[in-house]
C-alpha cells in the first residue's frame, strides 16, 4: 500500500480515502460494506464525521470495545466510595475491573470506604441451575455484618443474571425494606446488553434515577443551599482529574455539592437535585442524568472541557455565566492566577512538541477534548476515533477536528495498525491493549484511559502533567534505539 | 498555586499541597456525610479481632477479594501458545477486552485475541450466525494457522455447541473444511483460569490427535524418546519456559513444549509489530502424541489433561510448580529417569550454587513466618521451598484450591518441623487472609499485587510472586524453576527482608545503631 506525502488538504483526504480503501480489502465482502461506513474523512461545515455510530461490533474481529456492565460497574457506579458494588456472577468480570481505573478517592479502604476491593458473588454452576436470587440475599447480609460502616450497595448484573432470569429487584426491595431504607440498587447491567460499554452508562444513569433519587425524593438537604451550588458531573477522578477540576470551580466562588462519581459519595448523590447548575465533563457516561435532573428538577446543565488552557478559559466563562458578576470575576481572576502558570508550561515544552502529528482512539470524551490541550502545545491532531460514541458525539467532535482529519469509529485492531504504519504520527494515544502493538512498531505512545499511571491531566494543575507526559513520551531516548545500527 | 513548570509535580505530591488538603477536609466535612472519626476508628479496631475473624471465616455466600480469575482467561494463555494461533472467545465481547487488558497489564505486551461479539439476539436466538461470521472475518484478516475457539459465560448458559457450530461454519465456507479450530468449552462459573488453562490443552490435543473433529483420522501413536511438556497457568511463563528449554538442552533431550507462549509475550521493540511469535509448531502437536511421557510442572493446571494423555499410552508426571533444592532435583531426575540423559554437569553445578546461596543466606530466613497465597501449584511450590530455607509456612492460601489440594499441602507441612503451625485454607479469599495476619501475625507475605492492600492494611511485607504483578516491572521475564529460578526467588525474598531490616532500623539517634552496612 504505498501513499504519496499528502501536502493539499485535497491530497490529505485522497489519501486517507486510499488508506480506508486499502484496509477494507483484507475484509470477506459483507464485513467491508459494513466497516465502510464506519470510516471517513472530517468534511468541513459538515453537522457530524459522517461515520456510522453506536452500532453492533462485527464479530471476529479485534475491536477494542467493552459492554455494559464495563460501563456501569467499570465507570459509574464503581467509583462511588462509600457504596458496596457487588460484581453478581462469575468471578472474572469483577476481578478485572477490580481498581484497574485509577478512581482516586480519600478514605479507608474497608472500612467507610470500598472502591479498590472486588466484591463478587462468585457464581457456580448451581447457582446457574437454580438461581443465585436466595445467594444474593445472603450476601446482602453478609455485607451488613461485615461491613457495617458501608451507606449502600449496588448490584451490578454480569451476563447470566438476566440470562437465568434472577429477580434481583426483588432481592433490593425486600433487603431494603429489611435494613431500614437503606439504599440497595440493582443494575441490568449484563454485558450482552447493547454493543458496548455506553449502553452501561445509561443503564446506570437510569438506576441512580430510579433507585436514589426518587426514593430520596423530597427529603431535606444535608446543607444549606448558596446561589452557587454546583454539581462535577461525569468526572472520574483518574489520577485525580475531578480534584485538580473541582479546585478551580471553588477558587471562582462556585460551591462543588457533589462530584460524580469519582471520590464520589452517596450523600452527594442524593444532593446533586439542590445543586443550581451541573457541569458535566463526560457528556457520554452522564448526559442522561443531567437530562433527566433538568427535566424533572429544573436544573439546567453546561458541558465542559478541562483539558489545556484555551479550553480551560473557555469552560470557566462558560459555566461563570450561568451565574452573577462575582463569578464572572472569579472566573477571570481564576485565569489570570494561572496564566503565568500556563505560559511557563508553554514556554517550555511547546518547541520541543511543535508539528508533531497525533492520533487518537479513546472512549467517553477525550477524542474530541484533549485536541485543544494538544493544540496549546502546537500539535495537530490527524486521526480520531470513538470506541462507543453515538451521532451527538460526532456533532461535538466537528467543533474540535480540522478538515480532512481521518474518522474510525469503533476501529479494528488490524485498521488503527495499518492507519498508524501509514501515516506515521508522532504519538498515538489509546488505552492498553493497544499501547505495546505501537510501542513495538517504535510509536511513541500515551494511554489516555488511565494517562499511562500519571495524571491528572485536568485543569491547570493536570495541564503540565500532560505536557510534561507528552514531552517525556515523543522526546524519550528509547525511540531512537528501536533500530539496531547495523540493520538496514 | 502548588504546580510549577519548572518541577511539574506528579499527583502523588500535587495533592499533598495545602491548598487540596483544605479542599478534602472541605468536601468531606460539608458532602460526604461522613462516619465518625470514633465510629470509623472503633470499627476499623473491630475489623482486626478474633471477634471479627470468626464471623468472617462463617461467611458462606460472599467472596471479598478473591485470588483467582475464570476459566476463560486461562484458556487464552494456553491458546496464544501455539503458532501463529488466535484465540476466539465465543460470547460478549467485553470478556474479551478484559482478557486483553489483564495479560498486557502484567506482562507489559499486546495480547491478540478475538470475540464473536454476541448481544441480545444472540442470547435470544443462540450465536451461531456470530460464529459462522465471526470465524471468517478473523481467518481473512489474521491469516492465522489455527483458531483456537473457547467460550464465556454467556455463550454456556445459552448452551451453544461448538462442536456443531464450528462444524456448520465450516460448511458454510467461514474457514475451509481442514483448517484447524480446536475448541473447548470453558464455562466461568466452573473452576478458574487455571481449568480454562486445562480444557484448552486438552482441547487442542483432542483436535490434532482425535481426528480432528471427524475431519481427519484418529492418529496413531508410535512411541518414540521425546518428552512432552506442559508448564500450566504461569505468570513467570516466558523467564520459565526459556528456562525449561535451558535445561532440557544442557541435558541433550528431545522434548516439545505443548503452549509455548514465551515468545508471544516479549516480543522485541525493533519498528515491527509480531502479532504471531514462536508458539509450539502445530506439526509438533500432532507429534507429541508419539512422546514417551508427558511432564506437568502444575498438577492442578492438567486434572483433564494429563489422564487424557494417559490414556493414549504415555507416561505422565505431575509436578508442583517446583521451586527450590529437593523440587527442582526431584523435577531434573525425573526427565533424566524418563529421557535416559544424565543430569549435565552444568545444571549439578547449578544445584551446587543454589545450595551455596542458601547456606549464605538462610541465616536471615530461617524461623520467619510466611503467610502465601496464589494458584494451588504455586502455593505447593514455595511452600515447600521455605521449608527447606527453614522459614516457617503458616497460612497457605488459594481461592482456587479443593480439598485434595489442602490435604497434599498438609501432607507436605506434616513432613517438616517448620511446617507444625502452618493451617491450609482452600477456597478462602484475601479478606479471610487479612483477618489471619491480623489475629495470628506472620512476618511476610508472599502473593500477587492485589496483596499490596493486605501489606498496607496489616503492616506486613510483601514479596511479589504470582499472577497478577501489574505494579512491578518485569518480574515475568525471570525464571522462578530450576536451580536458577529458585535463586531468584531467593533473592527476591531476601531482598524484602533486607528492605524490611533496613526500613526498621533508620530512624537517626533512636534504632539507626542497627542500621548495618554489611549483613
Amino acid at each position: 500500500m504505498s501513499v504519496a506525502p499528502a501536502e493539499s488538504i485535497e491530497d490529505l483526504k485522497a489519501r486517507n480515502k486510499e488508506l480506508i480503501q486499502e484496509v477494507l480489502k483484507v475484509y470477506p465482502e459483507k464485513t467491508a460494506k459494513r466497516r465502510a461506513k464506519h470510516l471517513g474523512n472530517f468534511e468541513d461545515g459538515k453537522p457530524d464525521c459522517g461515520v456510522k455510530s453506536n452500532i453492533k461490533s462485527i464479530p471476529g474481529v479485534m475491536t477494542i470495545r467493552g459492554c455494559a456492565y464495563a460501563g456501569s460497574k467499570g465507570v459509574v457506579w464503581g467509583p462511588i466510595k462509600d457504596m458496596i458494588h457487588i460484581s453478581h456472577g462469575p468471578v472474572g468480570c469483577g476481578q478485572y475491573s477490580w481498581a484497574s481505573r485509577r478512581n482516586y478517592y480519600i478514605g479507608t479502604t474497608g472500612v467507610d470506604t470500598f472502591g479498590t476491593m472486588q466484591f463478587t458473588s462468585d457464581f457456580q454452576e448451581k447457582d446457574i441451575v437454580f438461581g443465585g436470587d436466595k445467594k444474593l440475599a445472603k450476601i446482602i447480609d453478609e455485607i451488613e455484618e461485615l461491613f457495617p460502616l458501608n451507606k449502600g450497595i449496588s448490584i451490578q448484573s454480569e451476563c447470566p443474571i438476566g440470562l437465568i432470569g434472577d429477580d434481583i429487584e426483588a432481592v433490593s426491595k425486600a433487603k431494603s425494606k429489611e435494613y431500614e431504607g437503606k439504599t440497595i440498587v440493582p443494575v441490568r447491567c449484563e454485558g450482552f446488553r447493547g454493543v458496548s460499554q455506553s449502553l452501561g452508562h445509561h443503564l446506570a444513569n437510569d438506576a441512580i434515577r430510579d433507585w436514589v433519587f426518587d426514593k430520596t425524593e423530597g427529603k431535606p438537604a444535608r446543607f444549606e443551599s448558596t446561589p452557587y451550588d454546583v454539581a462535577i458531573i461525569g468526572d472520574y477522578n483518574i489520577g485525580g482529574d475531578a480534584w485538580s477540576s473541582r479546585i478551580l470551580l471553588e477558587e471562582m466562588g462556585l460551591r462543588v455539592v457533589a462530584q460524580w462519581s469519582g471520590d464520589g459519595t452517596i450523600a452527594e448523590l442524593e444532593a446533586t437535585p439542590k445543586a443550581k447548575l451541573n457541569v458535566l465533563h463526560c457528556y457520554r457516561s452522564m448526559n442522561y442524568i443531567s437530562r433527566h435532573m433538568e427535566e424533572k428538577y429544573g436544573i439546567p446543565w453546561c458541558e465542559y472541557n478541562f483539558f489545556g488552557p484555551s479550553k480551560i478559559e473557555e469552560s470557566l466563562r462558560k459555566i461563570a455565566s450561568h451565574f452573577d458578576d462575582k463569578i464572572k470575576e472569579g472566573a477571570e481572576r481564576v485565569i489570570a492566577k494561572y496564566r503565568p502558570l500556563m505560559d511557563a508550561v508553554i514556554a517550555k515544552y511547546r518547541p520541543r512538541l511543535e508539528g508533531k502529528k497525533v492520533m487518537l482512539y479513546v472512549g467517553g470524551l477525550r477524542p474530541r477534548h484533549v485536541i485543544g490541550a494538544y493544540e496549546d502545545l502546537g500539535m495537530e491532531v490527524v486521526g480520531t476515533g470513538y470506541e462507543f460514541a453515538h451521532n451527538d458525539d460526532y456533532q461535538r467532535t466537528t467543533h474540535y477536528v480540522k478538515d480532512g482529519t481521518l474518522i474510525y469509529d469503533d476501529v479494528t485492531g488490524y485498521e488503527f495498525e495499518k492507519f498508524v504504519e501509514k501515516i506515521q504520527p508522532d504519538l498515538v494515544g489509546s488505552g492498553i491493549k493497544e499501547k505495546y502493538v505501537f510501542q513495538k512498531m517504535g510509536v511513541p505512545f500515551r494511554q489516555m484511559h488511565s494517562w499511562d499511571y500519571s495524571g491528572p491531566y485536568h485543569g491547570y494543575d493536570g495541564f503540565a502533567i500532560f505536557a510534561r507526559d507528552m514531552d517525556m513520551a515523543i522526546n524519550a531516548p528509547v525511540w531512537k534505539m528501536a533500530k539496531a545500527p547495523w540493520a538496514a | 498555586m502548588p504546580q510549577n513548570a519548572d518541577n511539574v509535580l506528579d499527583h502523588f505530591n500535587l495533592f499533598r499541597q495545602p491548598e487540596y488538603k483544605e479542599m478534602f477536609e472541605n468536601k468531606k466535612k460539608n458532602f460526604e456525610n461522613p462516619v465518625a472519626d470514633d465510629a470509623l476508628e472503633q470499627a476499623r479496631e473491630w475489623t482486626k479481632t478474633e471477634e471479627y475473624k470468626e464471623k468472617n471465616f462463617a461467611r458462606e455466600a460472599l467472596t471479598v477479594n478473591p485470588a483467582k480469575a475464570c476459566q476463560p482467561l486461562g484458556a487464552v494463555f494456553a491458546a496464544v501458545g501455539f503458532e501463529s494461533t488466535i484465540p476466539f472467545v465465543h460470547g460478549s465481547q467485553g470478556c474479551v477486552a478484559y482478557y486483553r487488558s489483564h495479560f498486557s497489564r502484567h506482562f507489559k505486551e499486546p495480547t491478540s485475541c478475538v470475540s464473536s461479539s454476541m448481544t441480545e439476539d444472540a442470547a435470544v436466538f443462540g450465536g451461531l450466525n456470530n460464529m459462522i461470521d465471526g470465524l471468517a472475518n478473523t481467518y481473512n484478516m489474521y491469516k492465522p494457522k489455527m483458531i483456537a475457539v473457547s467460550t464465556t459465560c454467556m455463550a454456556e448458559v445459552i448452551g451453544d455447541d461448538l462442536n456443531a457450530f464450528i462444524k456448520t461454519s465450516k460448511e458454510k465456507g467461514s474457514v475451509p473444511a481442514e483448517f484447524d479450530v480446536p475448541f473447548a468449552h470453558t464455562p466461568a462459573f466452573v473452576g478458574s483460569h487455571i481449568t480454562g488453562y486445562d480444557n484448552v490443552i486438552k482441547g487442542v490435543l483432542e483436535h490434532f490427535w482425535d481426528g480432528k473433529a471427524g475431519t481427519a483420522p484418529k492418529l496413531d501413536r508410535t512411541p518414540n524418546e521425546s518428552i512432552n511438556f506442559l508448564g500450566g497457568f504461569d505468570g513467570y511463563t516466558v523467564g520459565n519456559l526459556r528456562e525449561v528449554k535451558r535445561i532440557f538442552a544442557s541435558m541433550g533431550v528431545d522434548y516439545t513444549i505443548l503452549g509455548d507462549n514465551s515468545d508471544v509475550w516479549d516480543t522485541p521493540t525493533d519498528g515491527e509489530f509480531r502479532m504471531y511469535d514462536g508458539g509450539t509448531k502445530l506439526d509438533d502437536v500432532a507429534a507429541a502424541l508419539n512422546a514417551k511421557a508427558t511432564i506437568s510442572m502444575q498438577e492442578y493446571c492438567t486434572e483433564k489433561t494429563l489422564p487424557y494423555i494417559a490414556s493414549k499410552g504415555q507416561e505422565v508426571v505431575a509436578l508442583n510448580h517446583p521451586v527450590g533444592v529437593a523440587a527442582t532435583d526431584k523435577f531434573f531426575m525425573e526427565i533424566s529417569r524418563l529421557s535416559g540423559k544424565p543430569i549435565s554437569e552444568e545444571l549439578t553445578k547449578e544445584r551446587g550454587r543454589l545450595v551455596d546461596a542458601i547456606a549464605d543466606s538462610s541465616a536471615h530466613i530461617h524461623g520467619k513466618k510466611f503467610a502465601i497465597y496464589g494458584d494451588p501449584d504455586l502455593c505447593y511450590g514455595l511452600a515447600a521451598f521455605l521449608l527447606e530455607l527453614g522459614a516457617e509456612p503458616t497460612h497457605i492460601l488459594a481461592t482456587n484450591g479443593g480439598k485434595n489440594w489442602a490435604e497434599k499441602v498438609q501432607a507436605l507441612l506434616d513432613s517438616s518441623p517448620f511446617g507444625k503451625d502452618c493451617k491450609v485454607y482452600p477456597g478462602k479469599d484475601l479478606w479471610h487472609m487479612r483477618s489471619l495476619l491480623f489475629t495470628e501475625p506472620v512476618d511476610y507475605l508472599i502473593g500477587n499485587t492485589y496483596g499490596k492492600y493486605l501489606d498496607r492494611d496489616t503492616g506486613t511485607p510483601l514479596i511479589r510472586i504470582g499472577f497478577p504483578i501489574f505494579d512491578r516491572h518485569h518480574k515475568h521475564r525471570y525464571p522462578v524453576w530450576g536451580y536458577q529460578g529458585s535463586m531468584n526467588v531467593l533473592v527476591w525474598i531476601l531482598d524484602a527482608i533486607f528492605e524490611d531490616i533496613d526500613r526498621n532500623t533508620n530512624v537517626v539517634a533512636k534504632s539507626d545503631y542497627s542500621f548495618d552496612i554489611i549483613r
